[in-house]
């Protein structure tokens, strides 16, 4: 029996609605809490499919016999629960914050969990369910299945580039809508009932308030936090893939953000709008009337140290925002000023929407403003500067909290820091500004850094090349492309002075200069430069509680900072408040971990244990652990080379969003292309033709990832759309053998055992819940590298078990 | 038998005020229990974190202000359970009143005297004022979000802290009239220190700054103004944790 082309686009829109639904909730999740339980949602996402593989495992026959109106049922509860469950989970009184505190917190965390995971269980359900029905032609159903994913994953950054995120849940309410309908229709006959209640649904949808679905805001966001103030309010909103972002205005409380000033200041910030991205990270558009001295607060920050260091004629800033660090370089007269911002939409905000309110500062003669990502805009010129800056660019608490644990970030890493150099001219400067954290962990890391980025620039002391200080709030660190000088030192001691800062490091420091205005129990960040610049650095850094090794490319994690043997002693600290030193993110992830092992072990280990017969397994039958293996490994594999590529890409493509949509459409719809194609393959009686794309995955990925520095030089020298079309051309030979392995499987298990295919599906389920997380476990400790190599090692296991499969 | 009746009923009357003044009192008596057992737990807290405090042991008369101050009349009802575990709790508006531990450190680290004048931006419950108020003789605190402010100062009223003055408005500058002040907590920190708040201390004077997110104090911030009019700050940990121990 062959399905309908109808049916196929049906499973390939629910498999779209169902990606689409899993970024989207990450989005809703980052605007209504925090943005680290984005694996929490992968994980519970992929939960829905492991629980929708046992049930139909376990079912099938029944279910099977009820196959039209049980798939157009799914739809539809795909359909409704997608909003409804959403909006249900956004009405439990979750507090992450309080988690440590309140144990009824981890309940109401569980409740989220289960609510959001039933659309996901839905819509497992139905490509679960065709895939048995249609057992003969499973690689059409996956096809459908990953083409569909991969249509998701661009639809989704289409949709919310045009929508706010609220209003797409009705969007993905119709998408099932018309996948019901579409199979009603076409597919079976006797369906005006179904197609009665899919308009009805539809209708529903259409005709429901908008203000029925609102963002319910932790009140312990930063953007609710400031509305509780008196004349606040919120006076415009833009949404885009990059953030939803609010304007506030205060009418009656000025807005005075002005983060890391100086004890001694005087000065008080202009007016301001307060600007938030995704109701937290406030930072301020200033009223600015042209002229300097109004904006002179902005030299009493420790980031206006190299200003004072020599005149500077040109620099860049990356990081650019609303604007603050361009008004401290105008404070300072500098002439030359470009600035990189990622964002377009705060872009926008500056130069037109509030451009008379800030001065029409974007659209000075002397300030050039870039939308690009760092990297990518100084890998595309050859400009030099007298200095880059790289300003404060995540809020504080976000910051301190370990939020950003686990969130690559690529503008802090050895390659990127000689990178930046390279951009700098003789004698100029490199400036990082950062929060000061007690105890320091992003500092010394980032000094390992830029320390480590010297040393593979032949530079022989980069003692030498290095300035750093700090305030109560802030640390600035500057290395120079050149020797400081004596006259530099002096400037620096007399900023310092003047500003209540404190030296952190200048060549030929002592300690007794470090710890006067901001006195800590220890200098510790003088401390850690000594020991990173000396030859006991290894040491220090295997000795330190935290992890400071310093960020690479197949490591750029300088916010990950945990270390396994500091836990005891942070949980005895607990009791006391010490749960800021809990890496919360990373801890996060650890449980998403846990859970999904444990949530494998019941739907996997559990129904194999009491119902081995009823999952279609027959007594004395060996061939179910092979199997096992099998899916299991292909699960993760799948995942992990997903996982490693995307963060790979996004160093060639630059743009963190346009760099995952281009690589995991890219792989989704090829894989599918794969799995189409497999047909042909597990026709022949050759048994090298089912391990033709296992190899040529492994030998892809390997010549890939040995290779990958190569290629990516290669590719920065071309131009833009040829970073794109290379990118999608060297992914999708890889995808496409990826796309293989599952439906060749399958089909041969539906040949010698078809009552197991559920059970296959789930098992495929289930790792990839374990995948997601591992992932970027590995690639936390081990690098992305490492991450690439042992998938390929999962597909060899899943070579050698394939040959078992096919024994009845 | 109607006199019997009348007597039964005043009986019966009687007997239910009875009980309703000793479940008061008999609550009054455990919410003591229990804030004498806090008291105990953070003195034991404080001599742990000596070493960052820079003290051996809580003040005297901070741990007297703890023990005597009823922080169950601070906290909404639903909350009142929890008065007297060491942790931080909501006080809605998405705020919260701290952790006892953090509250009686920033009170020790401002060393007042019973003449001082200290000021608090950032009322939140009250709770603070309450135990500022049993230190030092003038009290002054402002709060922006008014129906926080009403309600503090009517924590603060039935608590019996009448003299604690209290105000709606925007704290960062101050309290010009009643400045310069001895002592200043900031419990609502802005993006930065406000300058007129400096301004506002006077020499030989001690602000505390908790910095970090709601239930999650990072570390505090001690700004002192020597005599001549310098500023200093201190960064304290509030926990006995080292980043880095023995030699390297």
């Amino acid at each position: 029996m062959k399905p309908r082309l109808s049916l196929l686009a049906a499973v390939a829109i629910i498999s779209a609605s169902a990606l689409a639904y899993e970024v989207l909730l990450m989005r809703l999740f980052s605007i209504i809490q925090w943005h680290h339980f984005a694996y929490m949602i992968i994980s519970l996402a992929l939960l829905g499919y492991g629980i929708s593989g046992v049930i139909l495992a376990l079912n099938r026959e029944r279910l099977v016999q009820l196959f039209p109106p049980l798939i157009i049922t799914n739809m539809l509860l795909f359909s409704c629960s997608a909003p409804m469950c959403f909006l249900l989970a956004q009405h439990i009184p979750f507090n992450p914050a309080e988690m440590l505190w309140t144990p009824v917190q981890l309940l109401n965390l569980c409740g989220i969990y289960l609510i959001l995971a039933l659309p996901f269980f839905f819509a497992a359900n139905v490509v679960g369910l065709s895939l048995y029905h249609y057992k003969n032609q499973v690689s059409s159903i996956y096809a459908a299945d990953l083409s569909g994913a991969g249509i998701g994953s661009v639809g989704i950054i289409l949709l919310l580039s045009m929508l706010f995120p609220e209003k797409i849940l009705t969007a993905l309410m119709l998408s099932g809508v018309i996948a019901a309908l579409l199979v009603s229709i076409y597919a079976f006959h006797d369906s005006k009932r179904w197609a009665v209640l899919c308009v009805i649904i539809g209708l529903a949808a259409i005709l429901v308030p908008s203000g029925s679905i609102a963002l319910k805001i932790s009140p312990y966001k930063s953007l609710n936090q400031l509305l509780q103030v008196p004349g606040t309010k919120i006076i415009d909103r833009y949404s885009s893939p990059l953030g939803l972002i609010d304007v506030v205005k205060s009418e009656i409380t000025p807005l005075r953000h002005a983060p890391g000033l100086s004890l001694n200041a005087i000065a008080e910030p202009p007016e301001q709008l307060a600007v938030f991205t995704d109701a937290d990270n406030m930072t301020a558009i200033t009223r600015y009337n042209g002229k300097p001295e109004t904006v002179g607060y902005l030299d009493q920050t420790t980031s206006a140290l190299p200003f004072h260091l020599k005149q500077l004629s040109g620099i860049l800033i990356l990081g650019a925002g609303t604007g603050s660090d361009i008004l401290q370089a105008n404070y300072h007269a500098v002439n030359d000023i470009d600035a990189v911002e990622l964002n377009p939409q705060i872009v926008d905000l500056v130069q037109r929407k509030y451009a008379d309110f800030a001065g029409y500062l974007y659209s000075s003669a002397h300030v050039n403003i870039h939308i690009d990502e760092a990297r990518g805009y100084l890998a595309a010129t050859d400009k030099t500067y007298d200095l880059i800056n790289i300003p404060l660019l995540d809020a504080f608490g976000s910051s301190a909290a370990g939020l950003y644990s686990m969130a690559e970030n690529y503008l802090y890493t050895e390659q990127s820091i000689r990178e930046y150099l390279r951009h700098v001219r003789p004698n100029g400067y490199l400036s990082i500004t950062r929060w000061i954290k007690i105890p320091p962990r992003d500092e010394p890391k980032l000094l390992a850094t830029v320390i480590n980025a010297l040393k593979d620039a032949n530079v022989r002391q980069p003692g030498q090349r290095i300035l750093m200080i700090r305030g109560w709030q802030t640390s600035t660190l500057i290395a120079k492309n050149g020797i400081i000088s004596a006259e530099e030192i002096s400037r620096l001691k007399q900023f310092c002075d003047e500003r209540g800062f404190d030296p952190v490091y200048y060549p030929g420091i002592s300690e007794s200069e470090v710890n006067r205005f901001n006195v800590q129990q220890q200098p510790y960040l003088y401390q850690a430069a000594v020991a990173l610049l000396s030859d006991r650095s290894q040491a220090f850094i295997d000795a330190y509680k935290f992890n400071i090794e310093a960020a690479t490319d197949d490591k750029p994690y300088l916010f990950h900072f945990f270390k396994w043997r500091t836990l005891p002693e942070i949980l005895s600290l607990l009791g006391t408040g010490g749960s800021f030193l809990l890496e919360s993110g990373y801890l996060l992830l650890i449980a998403a971990l846990i859970q999904a092992i444990l949530a494998s072990l019941l739907l996997i280990a559990l129904p194999l244990w009491l119902w081995k017969s009823k999952l279609g397994i027959e007594p004395g039958s060996g061939n179910h652990l092979p199997m096992l293996v099998y899916f299991f490994c292909l699960g993760l594999g799948f995942l992990f080379i997903e996982i490693a590529f995307i963060q790979k890409f996004i160093l060639i493509l630059h743009h963190p969003l346009y760099a995952i949509t281009v690589v995991l459409s890219t792989f989704l719809l090829t894989a599918g292309a794969g799995s189409y194609f497999s047909t042909r393959l597990s026709q022949s009686a050759e048994k090298s033709a089912f391990m033709l794309p296992m190899a040529t995955i492994a030998l892809l990925s390997i010549v890939y990832s040995l290779g990958f520095e190569y290629i990516a030089g290669f590719l920065l020298k071309t131009g833009s759309l040829s970073h794109y079309l290379f990118s999608i051309v060297l992914i999708a030979p890889l995808g496409f053998c990826m796309g293989m392995p599952f439906p060749m499987a399958l089909a041969k298990i539906s040949q010698t055992n078809p009552a197991l295919i559920p059970w296959a599906w789930g098992i495929n389920g289930c790792a990839s819940v374990i995948s997601a997380i591992l992932a970027t476990l590995i690639a936390m400790q081990f690098g992305f590298t490492v991450l690439i190599f042992l998938a390929v090692v999962l597909y060899g296991i899943a070579a050698w078990c394939f040959p078992k499969l096919t024994q009845a | 038998m109607k006199r019997v009746k009348h007597l039964v009923f005043w009986l019966v009357v009687i007997g239910v005020v009875l009980l309703l003044f000793s479940s008061h009192v008999i609550a009054e008596d455990d919410f003591h229990r229990q804030r004498y057992a806090l008291v105990n737990i953070i003195k034991a807290e404080v001599r742990e974190t000596r070493e960052f405090l820079n003290q051996e042991s809580l003040d005297k008369q901070v741990s007297d202000a703890l023990e005597k101050v009823p922080r169950h009349e601070f906290v909404p009802d639903d909350e009142r359970p929890y008065a007297y575990l060491n942790r931080p709790l909501s006080i809605g508006f998405g705020q919260t009143i701290s952790q006892p531990y953090i509250v009686a450190i920033m009170t020790d680290l401002l060393k007042l005297k019973k003449t001082d004048r200290v000021l608090e931006v950032g009322t939140g419950s009250g709770y603070q004022a309450a135990i500022l108020a049993e230190l030092a003789d003038s009290v002054y605190t402002i709060e922006i979000i008014e129906p926080l402010a009403i309600r503090a100062a009517a924590n603060l009223k039935r608590a019996g802290y009448n003299a604690v003055h209290t105000r709606t408005g925007d704290g960062y500058y101050g309290w010009e009239e009643a400045a310069p002040f001895d002592g200043i907590v900031v419990t609502a920190v802005a993006s930065h220190i406000p300058p007129p708040l400096i301004k506002q201390l006077k020499p030989g004077g001690r602000m505390v700054i908790p910095v970090g997110a709601q239930f999650m104090t990072q570390y505090l911030v001690l700004v002192t103004k020597d005599v001549d009019g310098k500023v200093t700050a201190r960064q304290t940990l509030p926990v006995s944790f080292v980043p880095l121990t023995g030699k390297h």
